[in-house]
C-alpha cells in the first residue's frame, strides 16, 4: 500500500509539515484563515528531535497495529485499503493507543484520539509530502522507497 | 499554471510559451517550485535575530508560543516588519544619496557626464533650504545644495526639511507622535537596533518607530531623489512613448537597462546616439542603437526622453527569451539573479553596474560617476559589439507594444487643469468639491508572481476610473497599465466614468497618469499638500478623498513606501498581506487602530476589484466627512447600495 516515508537524514526540522498537515485539517484550508478558525485545526505529524537529529512523528500504518489491539472501543480499525483509521464516535478516550503506539504517533484533542487519516480530502497528493522543502518525505510503497533511498547518493 | 494563470500580458504569454518549450526557469517555475511557501514565515513567526533562536511560532497554538528569549508572536512579527521597512527606506535613501553625490560632483566640475538640466528647480530648492542664490553662479548653488542635502543623511538631531512641506497639521501629530524623523541613516539605524535581541519589545512602540524610519524615506531619501534627479537631468514633462516587449528590433541593436537610479541610465541615453557608435552599430549588420528600459530606471528614461519599456519587473527574464536583447546593463534594486542562467541559453551579455550589486555570471564594468560617459560608451559599444552573435533563429519578439503619455508631476500635470497661463491646483480641487472627480487614487509597487501579473494593477484601475476616482500610478504598476492602454488620453472614452471623462477630455491627459519611478512616490506625496494648501478639502492629507494601493507588491520598498503614505494619513490596500498575520495584536493594530493614531490605516485585499471597492468607500466617507457635494454621476447601483 502507498504510505509515508521520511529519510530522516534529510529532516531539517522546519516543521513545515506540521503547518500544512494543520491547514489541510481546517475548514478553509487557507493558512491564513485557519489560524482564525474558532476550533483550531491540528496537526497529525509533529516534528521532534532526540539529541540533535529532527524527524517527523507521525502514523505509519502499521501491518499488525499496536494500537488497534489496544483499542477496546474498537475505535481504531484497518479499512480494506490496510490503512490505520480511527472511528472519533467510538473512541472513549482512553489513551491506550497512545501507550502503545511504538512512533507516538497519536495525540490527543479534546477527548479523543487524534493521528494521521492520510488527508481524506485529497485524491492523490498528501499535505506534508508536498510541503517538505527538502522531500525527505516521500509517498509510495515501501519498495519504492528503498529504492528512492537506494538511489540517493549521500 | 497555465500561462494565462501567470500573466495578463499577451508578449508575456507568448514568451512563456518559448520558455516552457526551451526548458527556461522563469520566476513563475521557481514560485510554483516553492509551494507550498514556508507557513512561519507567511505569518511573519520565525525569527533568527539571535542564536538562542531561531525560533518559531506554532500558529496552531499547539507548539511554543514563545520563542528561547520569550518574544511573543506580536514581538516577533511587529519586530521582522520594522526591520522590512528599514529595508526598504535604505534603498530609496541610497539612491537619494547617489544622485545628491553626483549633483556634488557635477558642481564641483568633476564629471562632464552631467549638468544642471533645471536651474528653476535648484533656485526653488536653494531658497526652500535656506541657500543664498541672489548674485550667484548655479554650480556654487548646486554645491551647496547637495551639501545640505548630503547631511540630512547623517544628521542627528532636528528635522528633516523636507518634511515641512507636509500639512501644518500633519507635522504637528508627527511631533506629537515623536515620529518626526531626524535623519535619514539614525532612524534606520535605529530600528536595526531596537529590533535586536532584548531591546524594543512593544509592538506599537516597534511599528511607531517603523512609521518614523519610513517617513524618513518618503520626505526624505525618496523625495532627495526626486528633486535632485529633476535639477540633474530635467523635469519631466508630458511624453509620448511606446511600451512592452515589441519596442525591441530585429534589426537594431537592442540595449536593455535594468535596474533603478538615473545616474547611469541618463548617459546611456546620451552614449546610444553617439554618431560614432551608431556608425559602428551600422558597420556589425545592424540598422541602429535601439534603448529600452526595465523596471524604474526605464521609468526615469522614459519619462525625461521618452525612452520606450520593454516591460516591469517580471518581464526581466522573459526580455531575454525573445533572443534579440545583445546586452542588458543592470545596476541596482530588483534585479534578479535568475537572469543570467536565462541569458546562457541566449547570446545576451548582462553587465552589473554598481559596486553595490555583483551578479553571478555578469561581466562587471563598475560605473562611477566621474567618468560617467566613457563608461556608458563603453558598455553601448559591447551591444554593438555583440550584436553579431545574435543567434537569428532564436530571436522571437513578440508583435505587440502599446503607446502611453508619462511625465506627469506636480508641477506639470495638475496645474494643467487650470490652463497653461493660471496654473494652480484649483480646478483640481474643483472638480472633487463639485462631484465631478470622486476623489484620487494611487496605484503602486511590483510585479509578484502569487498574483496574475498586472491583472492586480489593471483591474483596480479599470474599476477605480469607471468610478470616478482620477488614478496615479508609478513604477511597476505603472508600466502594467501602460502596457494595458490605459495611460493613452483614448483610454478616458472607453473605461472612465464621465466625469472623468470630462476633465481628461478637457485637458488632454489619460485618465490613469504615470508620475514616475518608485521613488518618484513622493511626488504623489506633494501633490497632496499641493491639494490641501490650495483649500477645500480640509487641513490635512488625512481629510482628502484619497487612497492608495500596492496590489501586486513584492518588495521591502515597497513595505517602506505603504508605511510612508499611511503615515502620512492616506488608508493603504495591500494586495498581499504584510507576513504579520500570525499576530493577532499586530494585524488589529495595522488594519484598525492605526486609524485613531495616524488617521489612516491598512486593508489587505488581493481582489483588485473588491480592493478598489474598499478605497472607493473609503473615499466616500472622506467626501462625507468634508460634506462634498454627491458625486455628479453617481450610478445607480453605487447609490442604492
Ligand atoms: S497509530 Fe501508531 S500503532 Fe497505530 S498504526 Fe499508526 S503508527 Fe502503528
Ligand atoms: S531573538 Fe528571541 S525569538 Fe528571535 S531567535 Fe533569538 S531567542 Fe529566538
Amino acid at each position: 500500500m502507498e504510505k509515508i516515508f521520511c529519510d530522516i537524514r534529510k529532516c531539517l526540522g522546519c516543521k513545515s509539515c506540521e503547518i500544512a498537515c494543520g491547514v489541510e485539517h481546517s475548514t478553509s484550508k487557507n493558512i491564513f484563515k485557519s489560524i482564525r478558525e474558532e476550533k483550531k485545526p491540528r496537526q497529525r505529524v509533529i516534528v521532534r528531535s532526540t539529541t540533535k537529529e529532527p524527524f517527523p512523528l507521525r502514523c505509519h500504518h502499521c501491518e499488525e497495529a499496536p494500537c488497534i489491539e489496544a483499542c477496546m472501543s474498537g475505535a481504531m480499525y484497518k479499512d480494506e485499503k490496510g490503512v490505520t483509521r480511527h472511528d472519533p464516535d467510538k473512541c472513549v478516550g482512553c489513551w491506550m493507543c497512545i501507550m502503545v503506539c511504538p512512533f507516538g504517533a497519536i495525540s490527543r484533542q479534546e477527548s479523543l484520539a487524534l493521528k494521521c487519516d492520510l488527508c481524506p480530502d485529497r485524491e492523490d497528493s498528501f499535505a506534508c509530502v508536498e510541503a517538505c522543502p527538502t522531500k525527505a518525505l516521500f509517498a509510495g510503497t515501501w519498495d519504492e522507497f528503498k529504492k528512492r533511498l537506494g538511489q540517493e547518493k549521500r | 499554471m497555465k500561462k494565462q494563470d501567470k500573466s495578463i500580458d499577451k508578449a508575456s504569454q507568448e514568451l512563456l510559451e518559448i520558455a516552457e518549450r526551451e526548458g527556461i526557469d522563469t520566476a513563475w517555475e521557481r514560485y510554483e517550485a516553492m509551494v507550498p511557501q514556508c507557513g512561519f514565515g507567511e505569518l511573519g513567526l520565525c525569527c533568527r535575530n539571535c542564536l538562542l533562536g531561531p525560533c518559531r511560532i506554532d500558529p496552531f497554538e499547539e507548539g511554543p508560543q514563545k520563542g528561547v528569549c520569550g518574544a511573543t508572536p506580536e514581538i516577533i512579527a511587529a519586530r521582522n516588519l520594522t526591520r522590512m521597512i528599514a529595508a526598504g527606506a535604505s534603498a530609496h535613501s541610497d539612491h537619494g544619496r547617489d544622485v545628491a553625490h553626483t549633483l556634488l560632483l557635477a558642481a564641483q566640475g568633476k564629471t562632464e557626464g552631467y549638468g544642471i538640466k533645471d536651474e528653476d528647480k535648484l533656485l526653488s530648492l536653494a531658497n526652500e533650504l535656506g541657500i543664498k542664490t541672489n548674485r550667484r553662479d548655479k554650480k556654487e548653488i548646486a554645491k551647496e545644495v547637495a551639501e545640505k542635502v548630503f547631511s540630512e543623511f547623517g544628521q542627528q538631531h532636528g528635522e528633516l526639511q523636507f518634511s515641512h512641506r507636509a500639512p501644518e497639521k500633519r507635522q504637528a501629530l508627527w511631533r506629537k507622535l515623536g515620529i518626526m524623523p531626524r535623519g535619514i541613516d539614525r532612524e534606520i539605524v535605529e530600528v536595526m537596533h531596537r529590533t535586536s535581541i532584548g531591546v524594543d519589545n512593544d509592538p506599537e512602540n516597534l511599528i511607531t518607530h517603523g512609521m518614523k524610519t519610513a517617513l524618513g524615506d518618503g520626505w526624505g531619501g525618496s523625495m532627495i531623489a526626486t528633486e535632485l534627479s529633476d535639477v540633474l537631468f530635467g523635469t519631466p514633462r508630458p511624453i509620448r512613448a511606446k511600451v512592452n516587449l515589441g519596442v525591441l528590433k530585429e534589426d537594431e541593436v537592442n540595449l536593455v537597462v535594468h535596474g533603478h537610479e538615473p545616474t547611469l541610465s541618463d548617459v546611456i541615453v546620451t552614449a546610444s546616439q553617439d554618431k560614432e557608435l551608431i556608425e559602428l552599430a551600422k558597420k556589425n549588420g545592424a540598422k541602429g542603437i535601439n534603448l529600452a528600459g526595465i523596471c524604474c530606471t526605464a521609468n526615469e528614461i522614459l519619462m525625461r526622453h521618452g525612452i520606450p519599456i520593454a516591460g516591469n519587473f517580471l518581464q526581466q527574464e522573459l526580455a531575454i527569451t525573445t533572443g534579440a536583447v545583445d546586452l542588458m546593463l543592470v545596476d541596482v534594486q530588483c534585479v534578479m539573479p535568475g537572469l543570467s542562467s536565462v541569458a546562457r541559453c541566449f547570446h545576451t551579455k548582462i553587465v552589473s553596474t554598481s559596486p553595490k550589486a555583483k551578479f553571478p555570471g555578469a561581466e562587471h564594468v563598475e560605473f562611477n560617476e566621474e567618468e560617467a560617459l566613457p563608461i556608458a560608451k563603453k558598455i553601448v559599444r559591447m551591444a554593438v559589439e555583440n550584436f553579431k552573435n545574435r543567434m537569428k533563429e532564436k530571436v522571437n519578439i513578440p508583435k505587440v507594444k502599446m503607446d502611453l503619455v508619462a511625465g506627469f508631476t506636480a508641477e506639470s500635470v495638475f496645474k494643467f487643469l487650470g490652463g497653461r497661463y493660471r496654473a494652480t491646483y484649483r480646478p483640481l480641487n474643483d472638480a472633487i468639491i463639485n462631484g465631478r472627480l470622486r476623489g484620487a487614487a494611487a496605484i503602486v509597487g511590483c510585479n509578484n508572481p502569487k498574483i496574475k501579473q498586472d491583472w492586480g494593477h489593471v483591474e483596480m484601475a479599470k474599476e477605480l476610473i469607471k468610478n470616478d476616482v482620477l488614478v496615479v500610478v508609478t513604477g511597476c504598476s505603472a508600466i502594467a497599465n501602460a502596457k494595458a492602454g490605459l495611460l493613452k488620453p483614448e483610454a478616458a472614452f472607453q473605461y472612465a466614468g464621465k466625469g472623468l471623462q470630462e476633465i481628461c477630455q478637457a485637458v488632454g491627459v489619460p485618465p490613469v497618469l504615470h508620475v514616475g519611478s518608485c521613488v518618484d512616490n513622493s511626488r504623489i506625496l506633494i501633490t497632496l499638500c499641493n491639494v490641501v494648501n490650495e483649500g477645500g478639502l480640509g487641513e490635512d492629507i488625512s481629510e482628502l478623498p484619497v487612497a492608495g494601493a500596492a496590489p501586486e507588491w513584492m518588495s521591502e520598498k515597497a513595505v517602506a513606501i505603504a508605511f510612508y503614505v499611511v503615515a502620512s494619513g492616506v488608508f493603504t490596500v495591500l494586495g498581499n498581506p504584510f507576513p504579520i498575520l500570525g499576530s493577532r495584536e499586530v494585524t488589529e493594530l495595522l488594519t484598525r487602530r492605526l486609524t485613531e493614531v495616524v488617521g489612516a490605516n491598512f486593508a489587505f485585499e488581493s481582489d483588485p476589484i473588491k480592493a478598489a471597492q474598499l478605497m472607493i468607500d473609503h473615499i466616500n466617507k472622506k467626501r462625507e466627512a468634508l460634506k462634498l457635494k454627491p458625486v455628479m454621476y453617481e450610478k445607480e447601483e453605487v447609490l442604492v447600495k
